[in-house]
């Protein structure tokens, strides 16, 4: 019984699609929160407009609307599912607005249902930048005092009041442009009169400058008894003005003694007991390095990637306490599900150190800025676990799988001294690096540190991995040095590259002098009670406490990494299904991943979870201490797939489709030998190695062509070229890193997409469904809008598709996943790709279709057949209801990115719509992807000359529903030559008022722009499509996404669109 | 140089040395702090003990004195996973690796901590030996081990003749120190009280001669039944009618002194993080603690009622009398190691010695 007798039906809100900022933490927080919810006894009904999670599983929640997460959707699941109470606060700040606007607009009130956890009014304290302050000057806690002025004489009135240094930030200028930090009068003076001219409302913000500070977060809990504890405290490397998303953290705080970390631990507590928060909370800190000083930066009243790291770093689960904290328990009263024996109102003490490092999409987006700031870039983040801080550290770098797994960068060694000291101001992705080079070339700490203002304690740890690296050159094969580099984290190979030797014979000396892995408990006590919690990270001590005896047969799943753009959250709903489905055959699971954002990285998931590096050498130590059946590595994206060599290595099965036949899958010589045996048609192509043999074999195959490498997830490096210039840069690009695998130049045809998952159980296949993308080929089919059922596809090219499938499957021995897909050119099917794995669309066509994939394919590889499991070969006859999933972009995170969509992914997330028919899903898609038109009524369309005929049907379409289109002179005149109006507007170079003003004053309702080839055009574009998306102008750079959005807006109002359940589908 | 740990039940532990290089014999524990290493090291109530961290780096903040419990250090020796090679922080004064050494105290890093707390957690508190000889006579050292036994903690680490603390404001307090920390002290005179501290074998009657205001009994090392005389003197005190507020083995004594008993718990409570339930208002706290003996629960003398409890193992941690102004906690509200949140049953001790001076 939940100790609130009155809570029975509780509507829980997702988060929504990923986007930089907003994670897989919230898929974890929210799968936790409804597990215990259910525990409860509760009914859950869920919303969230993201397919690809865990917590959309109709075995997840009682009932799963994966629909637009906005106010109507949640009124209308509400009146039609009359629930009791409302939970908001694990679904990130999405879910909180809504929360709050439902709250605020009377609709919850009206329809008697509650807030569960913190209530609305400590929601707006705490978020309520005016409530906020009233809040912390009502206890006396400090924050940084700020004023909005709009003179130089206001501007120093303040100041003086206040003390120098201080920020000056622009109103209303892109990107912070025109602001500074003044350090004296001068300065002052200099930087408001600046600020005021460019801002366009001649105002800036006078802020107290704390850059520099140390930033030290806590993780606090309070329940509705009042009782507080905080669950983590961590500092970041980063000092105060890097984004803490895009800082390499700490767990616990290294460089606080008590006195501080007893003062910010209380004004933590004070802070959420003044708010009243009833759950978890997050609070930020700036404390001066050498002053007791310190102010609060933020709150948030609510779980956060924050606190899903402190679960992971604790073993504390902040979601899980949380939800049974609003359902009225009192944080006494919920047991330690880590000891068994404690509470949950204890604070958790750690025996290790943890480092969390972020990952960002900088090798995505090569034009992007790398700068860091107060703009979050980081897609994902990894963790790592280890006695000390040096191993932590080495261990997260290698788990971001860039090429890299020291602090050795190879790029940076062939600068100057002069060079890498000028580095040193850079905060970007490669500072840690290039401290580390710094040192190196011998400069001082102290000099580092009063460049970086990173604490000296950092500092000296990279300096102590310096001097290993030299120790290891002159002693490497020495057991006592070779002991030491282990326990701070050096692998094998990097060890045997300084030291001259092999791997093999390190390894063999480790082995000699016992210089092995051992494996401690997560326990959250540090071993002062028991645990039973099979959470585990590897160090190099002398106990193992790891239980290997078991007496089922053991299998190894491993995990998929950091959430990164063209390998996410999707991956790790297929790992948590296969380790779920396995359990159920009795098999014993052991999970190694090492996000600590994710649903599989939680300790109840598998039986037993390793939290560490997917690199070689770190299963290698799991697999000969487990001593494993065998291991799967088909969910686990490319990050598995590619251990699958290392694996063999091991004398480890890789249960399912065979290693050879998954590369037979992406060898161009094997795959085209299995194409012609299977007499399927695919595009005409070559493999190079050099940019000649590519201008070569592009010039044979005629242009437009494909270039990429292979081996890669997501197109990473695919282009389309459609000169010899363009394959020299792009095969620079692709160049940049060293290519083990010949690089593929495929003729590109210019057709119709689809895509099916399969499943295969060595005999025939399972086909859930068909996908059709609606951009055609060319764009990227993660960043295509895809369709289930198929909508303009002839039953013939169906019966293709899954003839095609059968035949492929077979000829590559699949036994599990496989993902095809298909390009329909000129009337004739072609393959264009086949990955014998899952793919980022298992979840959706799973939930979709009803049809439990991942468990099907994890069966279908322990030897039973698909009708075995209850289902027939072929592909299964299509739903009713049509279900639209669309790409969702975080660009205005990445300045300087390029937005149009080519063949390399770009998208960070996606949205579902599903409906009845093919229009209203298309329109449910859209609204949750974030397109709310009309406003003004107002498009700007420019488009290059290959696409002016296609946008004439376009825009007639458009002016029919009463918009206006506004293009500049070539594609204006082009219009009305045909018959269209069309508005003209400046080009940029034409002087204002221009496109440029018209975007940034928010007039446009959509801006619609194709990408050229000509560069001088294409720099003009580029620039639209930048002030587009960082003014939250929808931006669209394909034909066919208009057509799409035409096709919906068009229908807009037909239709019911009510909410569906997919439990009901 | 190495250095060894041999433990009673004869398990080896070797590391490097740090510290001072002599040989010593101590009772060996562990606590869970992640900081407060300090406040750790001078806190009398560790006298006689070997102290082992959980938390892997220690050393990162360096040492500031105006952060020590005491005069001095107190514990025999310091374990640890790995000793930073700098302190950084503003107000470090020097290396903890440097203030060992003064203070002659010897340590080891770079020993598997988990695997000595899991021994310690399984097989209880043990006694064990710290050197840096690497020919010990093993033999000879594991007797000399079983057979240590730490006697007058509490003489020892008491202050010697009677010492006076803050402006003679609103309250006068009379400490009786038993090997307490000075956070006790700064405690009461930032509550305006004027603390006169005794030592540990005053007499009852000269403390009461002086009326105080109220009477604090402080922590200390040791076994409670170990204090003997102490333990009379202290029920006078109890029985006086002037407000008593004790901590940790002024707490134990308290309820020996009223003819309760105490038992020694398998590895005791040492950490920052430990709940304890306000029984009165079900509201939980999180407490500092340091502590290897507990009153009995089931034992409890007539007219005294359990005050706190501990959350995880619901063993006491505090007592309130019925008829009785005394009051007392088996945690650290004086924190330093440690969370401030039990602050208030300072406040509480200050109301309940009421109206003004000497009223």
């Amino acid at each position: 019984m939940p100790k609130n007798p009155d809570i029975h039906r509780v509507v829980v809100l997702g988060s929504g699609p990923i986007i930089i900022g907003q994670a897989a933490e919230f898929d974890y927080a929210g799968t936790q929160a409804c597990r215990a919810l259910q525990e409860e006894g509760i009914e859950v009904i869920l919303i969230n407009s993201n397919p690809a999670t865990i917590m959309t599983d109709k075995d997840i929640a009682d009932k799963v609307y994966i629909e637009p997460l906005n106010a109507e959707t949640v009124r209308k699941v509400i009146e039609k599912e009359k629930p009791d109470s409302i939970l908001p606060t694990l679904g990130g700040q999405n879910a909180l607005n809504l929360a709050m606007e439902l709250k605020e607009s009377g609709f919850l009130d009206e329809h008697h249902v509650r807030m569960l956890g913190t209530s609305a009014e400590a929601i707006k304290n705490a978020e309520d930048r005016q409530a906020f302050k009233d809040t912390l000057d009502r206890i006396g806690e400090p924050y940084a005092t700020s004023k909005v002025v709009n003179t130089v004489e206001d501007a120093i009135e303040f100041t003086e009041s206040i003390g120098y240094p201080v920020v000056i930030r622009p109103a209303y200028t892109l990107g912070g442009t025109g602001g500074g930090i003044a350090h004296n009068l001068e300065e002052l003076k200099a930087i408001t009169h600046n600020g005021l001219r460019l801002s366009r409302v001649t105002e800036v913000l006078v802020e107290r400058y704390i850059g520099g500070w140390k930033e030290i977060e806590y993780e606090v809990m309070r329940d509705s008894k009042g009782n507080a504890v905080t669950i983590c405290n961590m500092e970041n490397i980063d000092p105060v003005g890097v984004h803490t998303g895009d800082s390499i953290v700490v767990a616990p705080c290294q460089t606080l003694g008590d006195k501080e970390h007893q003062m910010l631990r209380t004004a933590a507590l004070n802070i959420i007991s003044e708010l009243k928060i009833e759950g978890g909370c997050n609070v930020q800190f700036a404390l001066h390095p050498t002053s007791f000083e310190y102010v609060v930066i933020e709150v948030n009243p609510r779980v956060s990637r924050s606190s899903a790291l402190a679960s992971k770093a604790t073993g504390y689960p902040i979601a899980k306490v949380a939800s049974k904290v609003a359902l009225g328990f009192g944080l006494d009263e919920i047991k330690n599900a880590i000891t068994g024996k404690t509470y949950a109102s204890f604070e958790p003490t750690l025996d290790y150190c943890v480092v969390k490092f972020p990952k960002w999409p900088f090798d995505k987006f090569v034009t992007a800025k790398r700068t860091l700031g107060t703009q979050m870039k980081a897609t994902g983040e990894v963790m790592s676990i280890s006695p000390s801080f040096e191993g932590a550290l080495m261990k997260s770098i290698r788990s971001l799988e860039q090429n890299c797994t020291s602090l050795m960068l190879p790029m940076l060694s062939g600068l100057s001294d002069e060079d890498i000291k000028k580095r040193l101001h850079n905060i970007d992705d490669r500072r840690l690096f290039v401290i580390a080079e710094a040192i190196r070339r011998g400069v001082d700490l102290q000099e580092i540190n009063d460049i970086t203002k990173i604490d000296m304690w950092f500092l000296d740890r990279i300096k102590a991995l310096v001097e290993m690296e030299d120790l290891l050159r002159k002693h490497g094969t020495d057991p006592e040095v070779l002991s030491k580099a282990k326990y701070m984290g050096f692998i094998d190979v990097d060890i045997a590259k300084l030291a001259g030797v092999t791997p093999a014979q390190i390894k063999r000396i480790r082995m000699e002098n016992g210089i092995v892995a051992a494996y401690k408990m997560v326990d959250t006590c540090a071993a002062e009670f028991a645990a039973a919690t099979p959470y585990y990270y590897s160090c190099y001590e002398s106990e193992n406490e790891v239980d290997t005896k078991s007496d089922k047969k053991k299998i190894l799943v491993l995990g998929s990494g950091p959430i990164r753009i063209g390998q996410g959250i999707e991956f790790d709903y297929c790992s948590v299904h296969c380790v779920w489905a396995l359990k159920k055959c009795g098999y014993e699971t052991i999970i190694v991943n090492n996000n600590p954002e994710t649903v599989s990285t939680d300790f109840d998931v598998a039986d037993k979870l390793y939290f560490e590096p997917l690199t070689p050498e770190d299963v290698a130590n799991i697999v000969e201490l487990e001593k494993p059946y065998g291991a799967v590595v088909q969910f686990g994206g490319q990050t598995a797939i590619k251990l699958s060599q290392a694996l063999r290595d091991m004398n480890v099965p890789v249960l399912g489709t065979s290693a050879e036949d998954v590369d037979a899958a992406e060898d161009r010589k094997k795959f085209d030998a299995i194409l012609e045996q299977c007499d399927i048609p695919r595009p005409a192509g070559a493999t190079v190695f050099t940019t000649e043999e590519a201008i070569a074999a592009a010039n044979q195959l005629g242009y437009p062509v494909l270039v990429r490498p292979s081996y890669v997830l997501g197109g990473q490096g695919m282009q389309i070229a459609f000169s010899d210039q363009e394959i020299a840069q792009f095969m620079a690009i692709i160049n940049m890193t060293v290519q083990e695998h010949p690089i593929l130049v495929d003729k590109y045809l210019m057709g119709k997409e689809l895509e099916v998952d399969a499943v295969c159980d060595g005999v025939d296949v399972l086909i859930p469904g068909i996908m059709e993308h609606l951009e055609r080929a060319g764009v990227h089919s993660g960043d295509s809008i895809s369709v289930y059922p198929p909508q303009s596809i002839a039953q013939k090219h169906q019966d293709t598709i899954v003839d095609y499938t059968r035949r492929l499957a077979k000829a590559l021995h699949v036994k599990g996943m496989i993902n095809i897909q298909f390009i329909i050119y000129d009337d004739e099917v072609y393959i264009i790709e086949v990955n014998p794995r899952s793919s980022r669309t298992v979840p959706y066509i799973s939930k979709i279709t009803g049809v439990p994939i991942v468990a099907l394919a994890t069966n279908a590889i322990f030897g039973k057949s698909i009708p075995e499991q209850g289902y027939e070969y072929g592909l299964i006859p299509a739903k009713k209801h049509v279900a639209v999933k669309l790409p969702v972009f975080s660009f205005e995170k990445l300045y300087g990115a390029e937005i149009s969509l080519g063949p390399e992914m770009k998208s960070t997330g996606e949205v579902l719509g599903l409906a009845e028919g093919f229009s209203e899903a298309l329109h449910k898609a859209f609204i949750g992807g974030g397109y709310n038109l009309p406003k003004n009524h107002k498009i700007i369309a420019t488009v290059k000359d290959a696409d002016k005929p296609e946008l004439v049907d376009i825009a007639r379409r458009f002016i029919a529903l009463g918009y206006e289109i506004y293009s500049t002179s070539g594609t204006c005149q082009f219009l009305n030559e045909h018959g269209v109006k069309a508005t003209p507007v400046n080009k940029i170079e034409q002087g204002t008022p221009n496109i440029l003003d018209m975007i940034l004053e928010g007039q446009a309702d959509l801006v619609i722009n194709t990408p050229t080839h000509v560069s001088k055009q294409n720099r003009d574009g580029f620039l639209i499509r930048r002030n587009a998306v960082e003014t939250g102008t929808p931006c669209i750079t394909s034909l066919d996404t208009a057509t799409a959005l035409l096709t919906s807006l068009e229908h807009a109002s037909e239709g019911d669109r009510s909410v569906i359940d997919i439990a009901q589908i | 140089m190495k250095g060894y740990l041999l433990l009673e039940d004869g398990h080896l532990f070797t590391g490097q040395s740090i510290g001072s290089q002599k040989e010593v014999i101590c009772e060996i524990v562990f606590n869970t702090s992640m900081t407060g290493y300090v406040e750790l090291l001078t806190d009398p109530s560790y006298a006689g003990q070997g102290v082992v961290m959980t938390y892997p780096l220690i050393g990162n903040y360096g040492v500031c004195f105006e952060d020590q419990e005491s005069r001095r250090p107190w514990v025999s020796a310091f374990l640890m996973r790995e000793l930073s090679r700098i302190p950084s922080n503003f107000r470090s004064q020097g290396s903890l690796a440097d203030y060992l050494k003064e203070a002659d105290i010897p340590g080891l890093q770079g020993i598997d901590t988990r695997a000595l707390t899991k021994l310690l957690r399984e097989k209880g508190t043990m006694n064990g030996m710290i050197t840096t000889d690497e020919n010990f006579n093993r033999e000879e050292a594991l007797k000399r081990i079983a057979d240590y036994k730490h006697q007058g903690l509490v003489q020892r680490t008491s202050c010697k003749a009677v010492e006076h603390y803050g402006d003679d404001l609103q309250k006068n307090v009379a400490l009786l120190d038993l090997g307490g920390k000075s956070s006790i002290v700064q405690c009461l005179v930032k509550r305006g009280c004027k603390v006169t501290v005794y030592p540990c074998d005053t007499p009852a009657d000269v403390i009461l001669a002086t009326k105080p205001d109220g009477i604090m009994l402080s922590n200390g090392p040791g076994d409670p039944k170990d204090c003997g005389p102490i333990i009379d003197e202290v029920g006078k005190l109890v029985r006086s009618g002037i407000p008593l507020f004790a901590i940790c083995l002024g707490h134990q004594l308290v309820a020996l002194a009223a003819g309760g008993s105490t038992h020694k718990l398998p590895y005791g409570h040492r950490g920052s993080n430990h709940p304890v339930r306000d029984t009165s208002t079900g509201r939980t706290y999180i407490s500092a603690q340091n502590h290897g003996y507990v009153v009995d629960s089931d034992k409890l003398p007539d007219g005294v009622h359990v005050a706190f409890e501990n959350v995880n193992d619901g063993t006491v941690e505090g007592l309130e009398f019925d008829t009785l102004p005394v009051y007392t906690v088996q945690f650290h509200p004086e924190a330093s190691a440690g969370p401030h949140d039990t602050q208030f049953l300072f406040d509480r001790f200050i109301a309940q010695m009421g109206g003004g001076k000497n009223a």
